[in-house]
């Protein structure tokens, strides 16, 4: 028991891990990463080669004579072997080169630097939402278990969970945008704010505060808060359940009731020692939904004409533009990657033992 | 401490919502000299007038080129007026077009426009071999020939010469189509990578003459232009255009009735009908040039016998569709022209009558009906119309199977001929009738391949409209010309295995203070130098 309870007030302790011990693990952690991306590559260029969607049509439209569509059969390299263009692929992208969109003209790697901001943004203020209202909800319906509060957070969450986006987000634009004018339209900045900001991060509540520009704050601001919120919603409604369940879990075990007894505030008890011992499981699920947001919420951009990942991979999918999806793939890979190793360390910042 | 933190961080993201909220109370409606257009323009995928070819590209192209013919907006039925040229002549053998160049005008970027200037761009639009070019190559124009068949001979003549007679009025429309815009050859020279006639540059750039010049283009998102205040034909009120897509139908009818855009160009018959009361808010109605049709198939011995094919033109409820579900959508239109083509017909002999149908039935030897595979790509307003074609032809005691599939499928088997009844759409490629008649019409040869062909899909072998399309390709007197369509139509609206059914009527909503906005109807694109607000 006073173990658990020491796990919540950790004291430092120096390094005790040999260095060679750490860059081997580095290495195997680098090699499964790797690995991992290489079979998503493989997987997701044979999904894209064998998908019923011909990307020449795709491209020269249904009347183009044979001749056009041969041109541009062989100028996608289609002609080559399977093996040979995977090759060409793997070359390719190893120095970075996720070649030319069809749908766009453009780099699929300055494509992805344009839209992934958007939904980076909308992703991080939706989870910031989510946490913030949805890990106190979770507590808070854990300690009222069965009273009116767990009803109402639990009511709230499943409003959320099964209320279709769309419709929370069309509702949502003609009440607060529509009707109230509290928030900015569709779009992440009205049109005459455009293109005035340079674009350093691609953040645009980042770059205008970097360009000292209150005015594109605010109404970037404004037009962020609303689809954030209702992506913010959909987390909060899962945080808030998985919180309630983790805190019920510890709040029945006997460390608590010792904690009591010591005569802690009911505060210390539960926001400390309960809530500091969920934290694990909680930092996976929050980054599991993060990363969730972070593929880019296909209805969400949709209804709020918002320009991110989303819509991007949808429409290149759909037109099999299959360099543009596969930059998005690899994107959106290393996003959980990247999500999975961040709470693996996140794990040893809040609990010695996974230290 | 952590729940501290924790409160803290939550009265501060309550106080920073609260403030934003505040701070929001804005502008109402747009800049006056700033048109904000609502559209979806994921169809653009090049911004290169030789390489592009759907229709929010041609809308940009429109208005950032011109051509050496062009359409007056304001009155498309005046047919193609003078563009770059400012006259042109056509020789004796009705081969070899001469234009003159208007002197005096410049691109964007302060050229001068030559003649050496449309060589270089219908030569371009030629070599490159995109998509478009075919609506040139067909006066037999190839990178072989284009240095002796279109040349400039000094700065303000160029000569074009065709392989074949052909209308004057075919070739000039087609000089009009969006592939004959003429660009800036000393800008887009200069950006030539590997001899690709500054392709990869021009899609993302624009070289041209027209009312406004690309600010930026931003796939899926919006494209901005800024006005050419020295604009030969015009003087444009607008002095940016803000095109953005917003791809729902209520997103932008939110955004219109607020003021935040001038116009909506995607709403549904459900939004068109929500903002019918408002009074700041006024909807156009513009015809376009896609038409809705059913096909049968003549391989089929009961669709190929010409009673059954008459029965079955009165065994559709037009009116029924137009009122329901394609209300606001779609007209009745029962021939191969598009209305305001020329040679259009206006003629509507059909209407949904079972007794009749029977009637025809029973003299083809099927009092009884049949059972037929009807053929539909899953697209909603496709899948309805074939619904009701289903629910009619019962009606007669024809039994309709559904096949649904995706567009690809579909279009698999109509480009093998392997249907009995297809559920079709089909949208004129340039200003002029052959593009229909071509298609609809003409049948060079039914035992070979011809799968770009619709009458050849259907397998309808007619040599004798065939030479009718040939040679109202080639005459030469306009008037004559646009009877022989009238006359083509009629035969065709009679006889032929297609029986048209709808033409696309495009629903513009727009804050009542935008006047002049033009769509372009079924033969251009939409021009913005006319707006004022």
């Amino acid at each position: 028991m006073s173990d658990a309870v020491d796990t919540a007030t950790p004291k430092r302790r120096g390094s005790s891990v040999p260095l060679l011990k750490r860059l081997k693990s580095l290495i195997t952690v680098l090699f499964t990463v790797l690995l991992t991306l290489v079979g998503l590559l493989f997987v997701t260029f044979i999904i894209g080669r064998v998908m019923p969607v011909d990307p020449v049509l795709a491209i020269v439209g249904e009347r183009a004579s044979q001749e056009i569509y041969d041109a541009a059969y062989k100028s996608l390299g289609l002609d080559k072997p399977l093996m040979v263009q995977f090759g060409i692929f793997l070359q390719q992208i190893a120095v970075g080169d996720f070649g030319v969109s069809n749908l766009t003209a453009r780099p699929v790697s300055e494509d992805i630097l344009r839209v992934f901001p958007a939904t980076l943004e909308l992703a991080t203020v939706g989870t910031i939402f989510g946490v913030l209202f949805g890990v106190p909800m979770g507590v808070m319906a854990a300690v009222h278990e069965g009273k009116w509060q767990d009803q109402v957070v639990r009511f709230v969450g499943l409003f959320g969970y099964s209320m279709p986006i769309f419709w929370i987000g069309l509702v949502g634009l003609i009440v607060f945008y529509g009707v109230l004018d509290w928030v900015g339209g569709p779009g992440r900045l009205d049109v005459y704010y455009e293109d005035i900001i340079p674009v350093v991060t691609g953040l645009i509540l980042i770059d205008s505060l970097i360009e000292g520009d209150l005015d594109i704050f605010w109404n970037a601001f404004s037009h962020i808060i609303l689809p954030a919120s209702i992506l913010g919603y959909y987390s909060l409604a899962y945080i808030s359940r998985m919180t309630r369940s983790f805190m019920l879990e510890q709040l029945s075990q006997e460390y608590i009731t010792t904690a009591r007894v010591k005569g802690l505030s009911e505060r210390t008890v539960i926001w400390r020692h309960a809530l500091g011992n969920v934290m694990i499981p909680l930092i996976t699920v929050i980054a599991l939904s993060y990363a969730n947001l972070l593929e880019g919420s296909v209805l969400t951009e949709i209804i709020f004409a918002w320009p991110g990942l989303g819509s991007y991979l949808t429409t290149a999918l759909l037109s099999a533009d299959m360099n543009a999806v596969i930059g998005g793939t690899v994107v959106v890979g290393l996003i959980f990657v990247g999500l999975n190793l961040l709470s693996d360390f996140l794990y040893k910042v809040v609990d010695p033992r996974a230290r | 401490m952590k729940i501290k933190n924790l409160l803290k961080g939550l009265a501060f993201a309550t106080a920073v919502s609260v403030s934003a909220l505040s701070a929001t109370a804005t502008y109402a409606g747009t800049p006056d000299n700033v048109l904000v257009i609502a559209n979806r323009i994921d169809d653009i995928t090049s911004l290169d007038p030789h390489d592009l070819f759907e229709f929010a590209g041609s809308d940009y192209s429109n208005n950032v080129y011109d051509k050496l013919v062009t359409f007056d907006p304001a009155d498309l039925s005046k047919g193609y007026q003078p563009g770059l040229a400012e006259s042109w002549t056509i020789s004796e053998d009705g081969k070899t077009f001469t234009f003159k160049i208007a002197k005096g005008r410049k691109f964007h970027s302060g050229n001068d426009i030559t003649a050496h200037d449309a060589e270089y761009s219908l030569r371009r639009a030629v070599v490159m071999k995109k998509t478009p070019s075919f609506i040139l190559t067909q006066f037999g124009f190839d990178a072989d020939n284009v240095d002796a068949t279109i040349k400039a001979t000094d700065d303000d003549t160029l000569v074009v010469t065709t392989d074949k007679k052909y209308a004057p009025s075919f070739v000039l429309n087609c000089f009009a189509a969006v592939v004959s815009s003429i660009v800036d050859s000393k800008l887009v020279q200069s950006h030539e990578v590997d001899g690709d006639w500054g392709n990869k540059w021009l899609q993302t750039n624009s070289a041209g003459s027209g009312a406004y010049s690309l600010v930026n283009w931003k796939p899926n998102q919006s494209y901005n232009l800024k006005v050419n205040a020295d604009y030969w034909a015009a003087k444009p009120t607008m002095k940016k255009i803000i095109v953005r897509h917003i791809p729902e139908s209520s997103t932008q009818r939110l955004l219109l009735e607020k003021g935040d855009i001038d116009v909506a160009r995607n709403l549904n018959p459900t939004d068109v009908e929500g903002i019918s009361d408002n009074s700041d808010l006024a909807v156009d109605n513009d015809l376009r040039g896609r038409i809705m049709y059913i096909s049968m198939n003549q391989k089929d011995p009961i669709l190929s016998k010409p009673k059954v094919r008459e029965a079955l033109r009165y065994l559709i409820d037009y009116d029924g569709m137009v009122n329901s579900f394609l209300k606001g959508q779609y007209v009745v239109h029962q021939a191969f022209l598009p209305l305001t083509y020329m040679g259009e017909l206006k003629d509507k002999p059909f209407k949904l009558d079972v007794a009749k149908g029977k009637e025809l039935l029973a003299e083809a030897g099927h009092a009884d009906g049949f059972d037929v595979e009807i053929i539909v790509r899953n697209a909603q307003e496709r899948i309805q119309i074939a619904q009701s074609v289903q629910n009619t032809f019962k009606q007669a005691g024809i039994n309709v199977s559904l096949t649904q599939g995706t567009g690809k499928q579909i279009l698999g088997k109509y480009r093998a001929r392997d249907f009995q009844i297809y559920v079709g759409a089909w949208g004129p490629d340039y200003p002029d009738p052959h593009t229909n008649a071509d298609t609809f019409a003409s049948n060079p040869d039914n035992n070979g391949t011809h799968a770009g062909k619709l009458a050849w899909r259907n397998s309808w072998d007619i040599p004798e409209m065939t030479a009718l399309t040939i040679a109202a390709a080639q005459e030469t007197d306009s008037v004559k010309r646009a009877q022989m369509y009238v006359d083509m139509q009629k035969e065709h609206q009679m006889n032929s295995p297609f029986v048209e059914m709808f033409q696309k009527n495009e629903q513009t909503g727009r804050r009542t203070n935008v006047q002049g906005f033009y769509t372009g109807s079924a033969v251009s694109q939409v021009v913005y130098w006319t707006v004022t607000k």
